[in-house]
């Protein structure tokens, strides 16, 4: 989420799916929407249908490609690369939206003389601390604004990212204005020229060495994308996880975000970016977060070495200016809706209730934790990571040293069946016998047995109710994790341990029904919604207070239970609404569907063009009006100067529409948020067979490593044994299965449809490599080797890059031992390597071998 | 074939005089047979229709959930929805087989240390192990302050993993509890 949290203010898509119908030019990239995201692509075809163009690039071609109206082949891994040519087309031919640029985004602003670029350091921005391997970024900062905090706060910041999800809430501004600017864009350091001098080398001619696009085909995408934007046009960008399970993931939606405000694209209809995202709530659980980096609506996990009391926690993660000003409102009421009247101005709200984190704990440290013996138990709840994580075959080698596990699915999930069904046991690596495990596999309930709401992909909630009571031992996750707090709860009463005391003080009171006791779904969703010193539910975020007087679980979603209606079941149908829709479902934040809509009129307030008109000001009424609920204070004038002193939303100028800024601007360039610079850089991916064209320095400097047995990183470029590893390998989902797995293979059609694991090559390499389309091949990689049926295709192609031909290799990741469809997981052969934003794993990149025929059994490293 | 009918009725059932009379490919009226004609869709007379979403990707289309005795006869894409306009795709659409998979789960199942087979296990006992299991982990492993003396509050011996596939309230109880006990490692599939 950072990389959208800290270029615009909130980490969740801009738009919704509906409007790229209203799409003059899509570009999909890093996704294959028409295969993985069916029904939201419906939305393409109507843009095309309306004469759209629609461009897909991609290494491989797909559905997506075959219904675009331009297809661009790509190696995989070089997307900042391309998107930096666009940057740079942008930027030399003059093709930016001035007024936007100028008024909307810090391109003006003036950076810190300290500043130094990757150009200057050859591949390091200023302030690299080679013994940490972290970044200082004293020298990021706007300049002339004092630097925040000690020195060991900024550090870790840096070392984490850790507050990061949600934006820069961190920069500090004197009623929201930089101290510096220049609105003519041409002193050498804001932000424009800075962005100028980065890109410089980002040419047509570098895009077709790096990424192996022809120059031409290039040229064609990027115009297409400027000749498409502007007051009269706007393009919107599709991306999925192929943008981001990278090194440098969170950089690539970044250098998307550039392209975009330099377009003036965020904020209008038919712009934004839209990120298609994997299972039905994984926006909800991240707004939600089942992340240990942060509580619900963003508010960081307090830090152990910065956060003694709640009084230094809100002033390090508030800015002076912008919604997250508020900090403070949204904290208490989050400590208020969990700990009730236990919760005081005297005791800091229960502050020291909440467990210190100290640095990263996302579940890939966990894992190597667990192999080191140092976690007891584990709880696994609708996830495969046996089949899911990037080096599965340590995962389950990690749970074989747990002392307890529970797996919670609908169906046994090789996660659950580890210690007896899995290539290890199979290969004489782990004996049955010899682990000592505990498992219990409890049976959950479908979507169809339990009311509750997801949250999609375009921030909307949609209730989902309760059809058919579970049958036997099948539990919602409400119930279990409701009755399993109830259990511990009265296990440990009457306790006078000190630690006891947040569990047993926790607001745990929920109705129950029925013979199986069910929570109430609708109880809980009121409690995330809030509550106001009458009991009653609050309305909107607004209205939520410091002192102790409002709760509210999570507040960004404050008002999805307005007027005391289970909003996110509101189901008017859609024939009878707008095309925006806005009595279908809730969508944070205050149910609006595009974001930032203020940018959707200019400066004055006035729609940029009639054929683009969303939101406006209403001089008449005094309030801003149009399609969509404003994202603005709602009578705040378009000329509004903030006052001296002025705080909060009140700071932000009324030609500022990016409110959760501190500086009410989207963030071309990122001075704090992020942890691996403030502009992307093309780096290679972590195992790639090229040098970097740009810099000594090969990849992302910030990556996260784990060399340890098991998870070694193969040679790369020029280094011994590379030639081992010659191909490039991206994973992949197709229509007909889910993730890893434990939703498709279980089913009896979906696995007729798609029946076992195979990889997609080309008819070049088949040649080279001996490979019969519908014969087995083995995939190898220092980690592991997999079998899979070959599926020779036209669809993979050779790119030449750097003057070399490359080979692409296709694998779907669904497979494992268990279910009706059976196969080698993809997953087995990446390695553990990290982007060190978000933690996520580098599963669309990486090298390979590749032979025909089966493995030979017990040959894998 | 009914006994009873008259000789009329079965003339005029034959299929070569229905492609005689316009049905050329066969595939109209001529096809029809008197188990066709009594055929009717598994939604035709539901219970109940419940509104729901898909469980699958987070495009989140409509779904309508047909009832019976019960018992879920079959899922539809919900025509109301602005998103999805009635439309599934096939994991959408096979949604039906996801809950009724012939491969579901319905008791608990438990395996101890080192054990070599699955046994069973009461769902109230296995609640009661694991709550007992966390109170252990928790209480061998509580780290009060860090050695500079720094509140940590916390165990690092119990993780949580999941939750993407889950609904806010869950996600949102997971977190609760989870952060009360003091167990920071709570993760899921987002790591975006």
């Amino acid at each position: 989420m950072p990389g959208l949290g800290t270029s615009f203010g909130r980490g969740g898509a801009t738009t919704f799916q509906q409007d790229l119908q209203n799409s003059d030019c899509i570009v999909i990239m890093g996704s294959n929407m028409a295969e993985c995201h069916p029904v939201g692509y419906q939305w393409v075809m109507e843009a095309r249908e309306r004469g759209a163009r629609v461009i897909h690039i991609d290494p491989r071609y797909t559905r997506t490609s075959a219904t675009a109206t331009d297809y661009v082949r790509i190696r995989a891994g070089s997307d900042i690369a391309f998107l930096g040519g666009i940057i740079n087309y942008i930027l030399e031919n003059g093709r930016e939206f001035r007024d936007y640029v100028v008024h909307y985004t810090n391109a003006p602003v003036i950076v810190d003389e300290g500043f130094q670029d990757t150009e200057e350091l050859d591949g390091f921005f200023s302030g690299w601390q080679d013994a940490k391997s972290n970044y200082d970024n004293t020298t990021w900062q706007y300049a002339g604004m004092s630097v925040q905090g000690s020195a060991g706060q900024r550090e870790m910041g840096a070392n984490q990212g850790e507050a990061a999800g949600h934006g820069g809430h961190g920069a500090s501004l004197n009623h929201g204005e930089p101290p510096e600017e220049d609105p003519t864009l041409e002193h050498p350091r804001c932000v424009f020229q800075l962005l100028r001098r980065h890109y410089a080398r980002y040419t047509p001619e570098f895009v077709e060495q790096i990424c192996g696009v022809p120059r031409d085909r290039f040229r064609m995408v990027a115009k297409a994308l400027c000749d498409n934007s502007g007051r009269e046009r706007t393009s919107a960008f599709c991306y999925a996880v192929g943008w981001t399970q990278h090194t440098v993931g969170v950089q690539y939606i970044r250098a998307a975000a550039i392209v975009q405000l330099l377009l003036g694209n965020i904020g209008r209809p038919g712009g934004g970016i839209l990120a298609l995202r994997g299972h039905a709530s994984i926006q909800g659980s991240t707004d939600i977060p089942t992340l240990y980096n942060i509580l619900p609506g963003y508010i960081p996990m307090p830090h152990a070495h910065a956060h003694d009391d709640l009084g230094q926690f809100i002033e390090m993660n508030s800015a002076a200016s912008g919604f997250w000003r508020n900090m403070g409102a949204y904290t208490v009421s989050m400590l208020k809706a969990w700990w009730g009247a236990h919760a005081t101005a005297e005791n800091d709200f229960c502050f020291d209730y909440l467990p210190r984190i100290t640095g990263d704990h996302s579940i890939y440290q966990t894992v190597l934790a667990m192999l080191d013996g140092a976690v007891k138990g584990m709880i696994v709840v609708g996830e495969n990571p046996a089949v899911g994580s990037a080096n599965s075959g340590l995962h389950r080698k990690a749970m074989a040293k747990l002392d307890w596990l529970v797996v919670r699915d609908l169906v046994e999930i090789e996660t659950a069946a580890f210690w007896y069904d899995s290539p290890e046991v199979r290969r004489g690596e782990l004996r049955t016998e010899d682990i000592g495990t505990e498992v219990f596999f409890l049976p959950a309930s479908a979507h169809t047995e339990k009311d509750g709401s997801f949250t999609n992909t375009q921030r909307l909630l949609q209730w989902h109710h309760r059809a058919v009571e579970p049958e036997g031992d099948c539990r919602s996750e409400l119930w279990f994790y409701y009755h399993l707090g109830r259990i511990i709860r009265e296990k440990l009463e009457g306790s006078e341990d000190e630690r006891d005391r947040p569990v047993l003080e926790l607001q745990w009171h929920y109705p129950t029904s029925g013979e199986a006791e069910e929570p109430s779904a609708d109880a809980v969703l009121r409690e995330i919604n809030g509550t106001g010193p009458d009991g009653g539910a609050l309305s909107a975020y607004l209205e939520l207070k410091d002192d102790g007087s409002t709760a509210c679980g999570c507040w960004i979603y404050c008002g999805c239970y307005a007027d005391e209606v289970n909003q996110p079941a509101r189901r008017k149908p859609a024939s009878e609404q707008t095309w925006v829709a806005p009595e279908w479902g809730w969508a944070w934040p205050a149910n609006r569907r595009i974001i930032y809509n203020r940018a959707s009129a200019d400066p004055d307030g006035k729609p940029w063009s009639e054929r683009k008109r969303y939101v406006w000001w209403d001089e008449k009424e005094g309030q801003w009006t149009g399609e969509d609920v404003p994202d603005f204070q709602p009578d705040k004038r378009p000329d509004y100067v903030p006052p001296d002193g002025a705080r909060a939303q009140d700071a932000i100028k009324g030609n500022h529409p990016f409110i959760m800024q501190a500086d009410g601007r989207g963030w071309l360039f990122v001075p704090s948020g992020i942890v691996d610079g403030p502009l992307p850089t093309h780096y290679e991916p972590h195992e790639s067979p090229f040098t970097n064209r740009l810099y000594d320095q090969r990849g992302n400097p910030a990556r996260q490593i784990f060399e340890r047995p098991g998870n070694h990183t193969q040679p790369t470029d020029g280094e011994p044994g590379s030639d081992r590893f010659p191909f490039v390998m991206t994973s992949y989902r197709l229509t007909e299965h889910h993730t890893a797995g434990g939703m498709s293979r279980f089913v009896p059609y979906l696995s007729e449809l798609q029946p076992e694991m195979f990889c997609e090559v080309s008819p070049e390499l088949a040649a080279e490599r001996s490979l019969v389309n519908g014969g087995w091949a083995t995939v190898a990689t220092e980690r592991a080797a997999i079998e899979a049926r070959v599926l020779v295709t036209d669809r993979m192609r050779p790119l030449r890059v750097d003057g070399r031909l490359v080979h692409q290799v296709g694998l779907p990741y669904h497979w494992g031992s268990r279910g009706l469809a059976r196969g080698g997981s993809a997953n087995d052969l990446f390695p553990i390597v990290l982007d060190p934003n978000v933690h996520i794993q580098e599963v669309k990149a990486a090298t390979c071998d590749i032979r025909p025929g089966r493995s030979p059994r017990g040959a894998v490293s | 074939m009914t006994i009873g009918r008259s000789v009329r009725e079965l003339i005029s059932a034959w299929p070569v005089l229905h492609q005689r009379d316009g049905d050329r490919g066969a595939l109209g009226s001529a096809a029809r047979s008197e188990r066709s004609r009594t055929l009717r869709p598994r939604t035709a007379e539901p219970d109940r229709v419940v509104r729901s979403v898909c469980p699958y990707c987070a495009v989140g289309c409509g779904q309508r959930v047909y009832v019976q005795e019960g018992k879920v006869t079959q899922i539809e894409g919900d025509p109301d929805s602005p998103i999805s306009r009635g439309r599934l795709c096939p994991k959408g659409a096979a949604s039906r087989g996801y809950v009724t998979s012939p491969l579901r789960e319905y008791r608990v199942k438990y395996r101890r240390p080192f054990g070599t087979d699955w046994e069973e296990l009461a769902l109230d006992q296995a609640m009661d192990m694991i709550a007992d299991r966390i109170i252990a982990a928790r209480k061998d492993t509580w780290e009060d302050k860090d050695s500079e003396g720094r509140t940590l509050h916390r165990s690092m011996g119990v993780a949580n993993l999941g939750g993407a596939t889950l609904d806010n309230e869950e996600n949102y109880t997971i977190k609760k509890l989870m952060t009360a006990l003091g167990f920071p490692q709570v993760e899921n599939q987002a790591r975006i």
